[in-house]
């Protein structure tokens, strides 16, 4: 009796430290998602210096998003911009993280290696975009060896069609974060207890065996963690196509991504039609999560 | 350990082709990746050294001479660079250390007790990280203007607290790095629990803070996003912001040697800061490692 | 590891404390010299005594908002009795300025602007905005509102002004024929050409055999066929061209809140098709890219740009050994139409304590001539000014190093007198944008003509909720 009151005791510290979390949660991120989901029924934006509205329009704003029809286009190409992304990008990490993890290999220099991956990410996703920018155009330096090597006749341009648009943005993203999922993984992999591979080798497997039947598996939880950030990620993103293509989403808004037509909003301070999309990308975003979760759960009972 | 070791020797020899070609596989690959890493560095000091006009010319793999100059010149224009430095080092640094210390917290409440809500909290956090920032901007604004925090860097920090994305990785850390019987240990010690939560749980989550330290300072150094709309002053800009400033001089004065310069300018600190943290990357987070 | 951290992150701070001091006293340094050159103007030429201006019963404080140091510098180095303080602070007489700069980017200036002019009627009499900045694009936002003044209001009379450019007074006037703002310079622009390519091609590079080769747009067309032919590009961008035909519309961007695409915007996008199509624009990028930047030097290949005066001189890297404006390469001609291109108009907030001032300060830089023909040689600005330009333009001391020695100020006033913008409305900005960024798509054949008009109408309604496009 007297020990379970004593844990009750300790457990109520486990509310005492959730407080920090909980009060800054709701002043600094539920009262603006209720404020956003509240002006989605408000007619509110500037014209020039005059302020319209807020006048109640219902679910209006709604109507005006799904008639116009453009949301799922941009939610396609931010999906298909990510997944091109991060297929390379977990695949280049899953083998890096299994070299470096690889006894049998010992890489020398590793401490260099695993400094340099994540150096990309030091810069400013504008600035990546500026260079890429300026090496892409078409009197750019790899035209001009595209040209010299004899690969392409005249200089291809690449900001004018919608794949290698597309291509430019998923690898700058890849590139910027295979560093991150690196490190996430490796310390996945330096987790697993080494006699599992001892076993494994013991009875004979080779060392794609080994990857495939042991490391992947165990490798499950920390994997689903960095496809949920990465996928929060993904929905998010916005810097890189926004400024490598000037804020258009060119060609013909192909590689438009949904915060790029959320900002394009901001514009005018439409806290209406702003809001509206808010929510629509709440609802994507929840229905995300439950597939997500799913996965999840499937793994915790394996 | 040893027998350990005498094993993969067996196995290296008797496999040792395939290890070579394997290990010429890997080198090569990594110099590449190392490559695809590092050119982006050499390109910006590159554009830095070169003036305007030069840049007008394109590319060329060679430096110039105008680094000086065109630091010269961004010093003494009218940006508040130095100021601008120091405003997102304040902001990074107190970003990072709020974003870990109340993320391990927050993990260690639904790892280390026993509540009705434990479970559903747990659900909620991971709910949340789901929803974008950007989502919630509109409303965001229009309380940091009602609270009369527009032009302040509160906003821009105390949000670090609740980081979902930072809580879920310590969670996951602490399941594999901090066994509960410690803390009994401490209890029975007598030690107090916000004690054994400072002295006992936060050392031996170094090395995911540190990674996690990484993190969001890089995040919030290189984010341009809410920093603009919420400040507005020039003596409280963060450097992203001067960035975009200086991008949209006028024509007398536009120019992009600058702008390199003071990318390469942006990047030094951050540098810094990772090559001190990246030890624990690079040797010290193996050690713990990370279980589901 | 925390102790180590902290003594790098204060040795940090300190180093960059003491690098702020020193880029001080270096920033301050060099800034005395203009001082005392405006001191010296002030003694000598006969200018309105900076100490009555002030003298009245007015507010201490003087707030300019703007996106660049360019009217600062025009200030600094020619309102006689300003003193600088620092990079945003100066004094005249015993009022202080101040200069709240915002860059342009993303908006953020005219973000900054509205916030603030909408604050103005609480703000306290020393925080309230007394000067601001507008460029043509835009400048129909606010001079329609009440938060900019009359210019009569603030004693300036027509006669005062007699001497500027009409053009640049219709920009500032609002839909009740009310002028509220003013500028000292004009920003009439005319075709520059490459005279290594006009010898090759057309057998001459005087202005006035190349003006016959593109006195009009069919003209135009038929050199860049001929340009073509010799290897050359006609223009360096599809959207060189874009503000000659921009500048010459009959009919405004929205009218009757809904949007109307003129007749002469068509034709730029019939004849830039018909040029991307053919090879004969080096490429659909935009002004300012790379693509546009290489037509600098001999190898880019490109015949002609459309420029005023200030891109002449600063902006096609005459600084740069081995470009055609190092080498004095350019010619310049009138070119198809009338057009201009930049431009930053001076407006007193409504609500200023400085009326008298703000007058003062118009009426030296927009109206004074011998305060222009200064800006004229030291800054290399057109300026605002008829007899002022006429003069410089009979003088061999005015012509341009960049275009081989030629004079063309004579040619920029006409095209001042000829420029029209009647047409002008507060949507011109995000038109003008979004409707190059929409055909780009068009002439890369991404899209039909017919889908890269509804991308521009989208764009337009998403930009500016308040119009229709159908």
């Amino acid at each position: 009796m007297k020990k379970t009151s004593k844990v009750v005791k300790y457990n109520k510290w486990g509310y005492i430290f959730l407080i920090p979390f909980i009060v800054i949660y709701l002043v600094f991120q539920m009262i603006p998602l209720v404020t956003t989901i509240y002006n989605s029924f408000f007619e509110n934006y500037r014209s020039g210096l005059k302020i319209i509205g807020p006048n109640f329009v219902g679910i209006q704003n709604f109507i005006t998003i799904i008639t116009n029809g453009d949301l799922p286009t941009y939610f396609k190409n931010t999906m298909i911009m990510w997944v091109m992304g991060f297929v390379p990008q977990i695949v280049i990490s899953l083998i890096l993280g299994a070299w470096f993890t690889d006894p049998s290999l010992r890489l020398k220099g590793q401490a260099f290696f695993k400094t340099v991956m994540y150096l990309p990410n030091l810069i400013m996703a504008s600035a990546f975009a500026m260079l890429f920018f300026t090496l892409f155009s078409l009197s750019g330096p790899i035209n001009s060896i595209l040209l010299q090597i004899g690969v392409i006749k005249e200089a291809y341009q690449f900001m004018a069609h919608v794949w290698s648009v597309r291509w430019l943005v998923a690898f700058m993203n890849c590139i910027m974060w295979f560093g991150n999922t690196t490190i996430l993984l490796m310390a996945g992999m330096m987790g697993i207890d080494p006699s599992l591979f001892e076993a494994a080798q013991v009875d004979g497997a080779t060392a794609t065996q080994i990857f495939y039947k042991i490391t992947l598996p165990l490798l499950k939880p920390i994997l689903i963690y960095v496809m949920i950030t990465s996928l929060i990620g993904g929905l998010q993103m916005f810097d890189v196509p926004q400024i490598l293509t000037n804020g258009t989403g060119d060609p013909m808004r192909s590689s438009m991504t949904l915060i790029m037509y959320l900002n394009k909003h901001l514009f005018s301070k439409n806290y209406g039609l702003g809001g509206a999309l808010s929510v629509f990308m709440f609802i994507i975003t929840g229905i995300l999560s439950l597939i997500v979760f799913k996965f999840t759960n499937s793994g915790e009972k394996n | 350990m040893a027998n350990n070791q005498n094993n993969y020797a067996m196995r290296t020899e008797s496999n040792g082709t395939s290890v070579h070609a394997r290990r010429i596989l890997a080198y090569t690959v990594l110099v590449l990746v190392s490559f695809l890493c590092l050119f982006w560095f050499y390109l910006l000091f590159i554009n830095s050294t070169r003036s305007n006009a030069e840049l007008t010319r394109g590319f060329t793999p060679f430096p110039s001479n105008y680094l000086i100059t065109n630091w010269t010149n961004l010093k003494n224009g009218t940006l508040p660079i130095f100021s601008g430095m120091v405003n997102s080092l304040i902001v990074a640094a107190a970003t990072a250390a709020l974003a870990t210390y109340f993320s391990t917290m927050t993990a260690y409440a639904i790892h280390a007790y026993d509540f009705k809500l434990k479970k559903f909290m747990f659900t909620f956090i991971l709910m949340v990280m789901m929803i974008p920032t950007q989502v919630t901007a509109l409303g965001f604004i229009q309380l940091i203007g009602k609270m009369k925090l527009d032009d302040n860097f509160i906003p821009l920090i105390v949000p670090a607290i609740a980081s979902p994305a930072v809580f879920f990785y310590m969670k996951q850390y602490m399941d594999s790095v901090l066994p509960l019987s410690l803390v009994e240990a401490a209890r029975i010690d007598g030690s107090g629990e916000f004690r054994t939560f400072n002295s006992i749980v936060v050392p031996l989550m170094k090395p995911a803070i540190a990674v996690q330290a990484i993190f969001s300072f890089v995040t919030s150094w290189n984010n341009y996003f809410t920093p603009a709309l919420v400040l507005h002053t020039d003596s409280k800009k963060t450097l992203p912001i001067l960035i975009a400033q200086l991008r949209s001089a006028d024509w007398l004065k536009f120019d992009m040697g600058q702008v390199y310069v003071m990318i390469a300018f942006s990047i030094f600190p951050v540098i810094i800061v990772y090559l001190i943290l990246s030890r624990y990357i690079v040797g010290g987070l193996t050690l713990g490692g990370v279980k589901g | 590891m925390k102790k180590k951290f902290l003594s790098v992150v204060l040795c940090a701070t300190m180093v960059a404390g003491m690098l702020t001091a020193c880029g001080n006293t270096a920033a301050t340094a060099p800034a005395e010299t203009p001082a005392e050159t405006a001191d010296a103007t002030d003694a000598t030429a006969e200018t309105p005594a900076a100490d009555t201006a002030v003298a009245a019963d007015e507010g201490k404080v003087l707030n300019i908002y703007c996106w660049n140091d360019e009217f600062q510098r025009r200030v600094k180095d020619h309102y006689p009795g300003y003193t600088e303080v620092d990079a945003t602070t100066g004094t005249i007489g015993d009022v202080t300025v101040k200069w709240n700069i915002t860059p342009n980017q993303d908006n953020a200036y005219q973000n900054n602007l509205d916030e603030n002019l909408l604050k103005q009627a609480d703000a306290a009499a020393d925080d309230k905005i007394d000067i601001f900045l507008v460029e043509a694009d835009y400048a129909l936002k606010y001079v329609d509102e009440d938060v900019t003044l009359p210019v009569a209001d603030l004693g300036i009379t027509d006669a005062d002004i007699a001497d500027q450019y009409k053009y640049t007074q219709d920009v500032m006037t609002d839909s009740n024929g009310v002028l509220k703002g003013l500028s000292w310079q004009g920003c009439p622009g005319v075709l520059i050409y490459n005279r290594e390519a006009a010898k090759e091609v057309l057998g001459s590079d005087d202005p006035a055999e190349v003006q016959k080769a593109v006195a009009d747009w069919d003209a135009f067309s038929k050199t860049a066929a001929e340009m073509k032919k010799a290897g050359y590009s006609m223009t360096a961008t599809t959207n060189d061209a874009y503000r000659v035909f921009s500048n010459n519309v009959s009919g405004k961007w929205v009218q009757d809140g809904k949007v109307v695409i003129d007749e002469n915007i068509m034709k730029w996008v019939e004849m830039s098709k018909d040029m991307a199509d053919k090879g004969e624009v080096a490429s659909t990028s935009d002004l300012w890219s790379e693509d546009w930047n290489k037509g600098f030097y001999p190898d880019g290949k490109v015949f002609c740009y459309f420029g005023p005066a200030w891109m002449i001189n600063f902006s096609m890297a005459a600084d740069k050994e081995g470009s055609i404006a190092n080498a004095g390469g350019w010619g310049a001609t009138e070119g198809p139409q009338g057009f201009f291109w930049g431009g930053t108009w001076i407006c007193a907030a409504q609500g200023t304590d400085n009326a008298v001032l703000i007058a003062d300060i118009m009426k030296a830089l927009t109206t004074n001539k011998d305060i222009m023909l200064d800006i004229v040689t030291a800054d290399s600005d057109f300026v605002n000014n008829k007899p002022a330009m006429e003069e410089a333009a009979g003088k061999d001391e005015f012509a341009f190093d960049v275009l081989g020695g030629q004079n063309p100020l004579a040619m920029f006033a006409k095209g001042a007198e000829n420029c029209d913008l009647s047409n002008q409305c507060a949507y011109d900005q995000g038109c003008n944008e979004e409707f190059q960024k929409a055909m780009k798509n068009y002439f890369d054949g991404n899209a039909t003509l017919d889908e890269a008009l509804a991308a521009f109408k989208k764009a337009i309604v998403e930009k500016y909720p308040d119009v229709t496009a159908e």
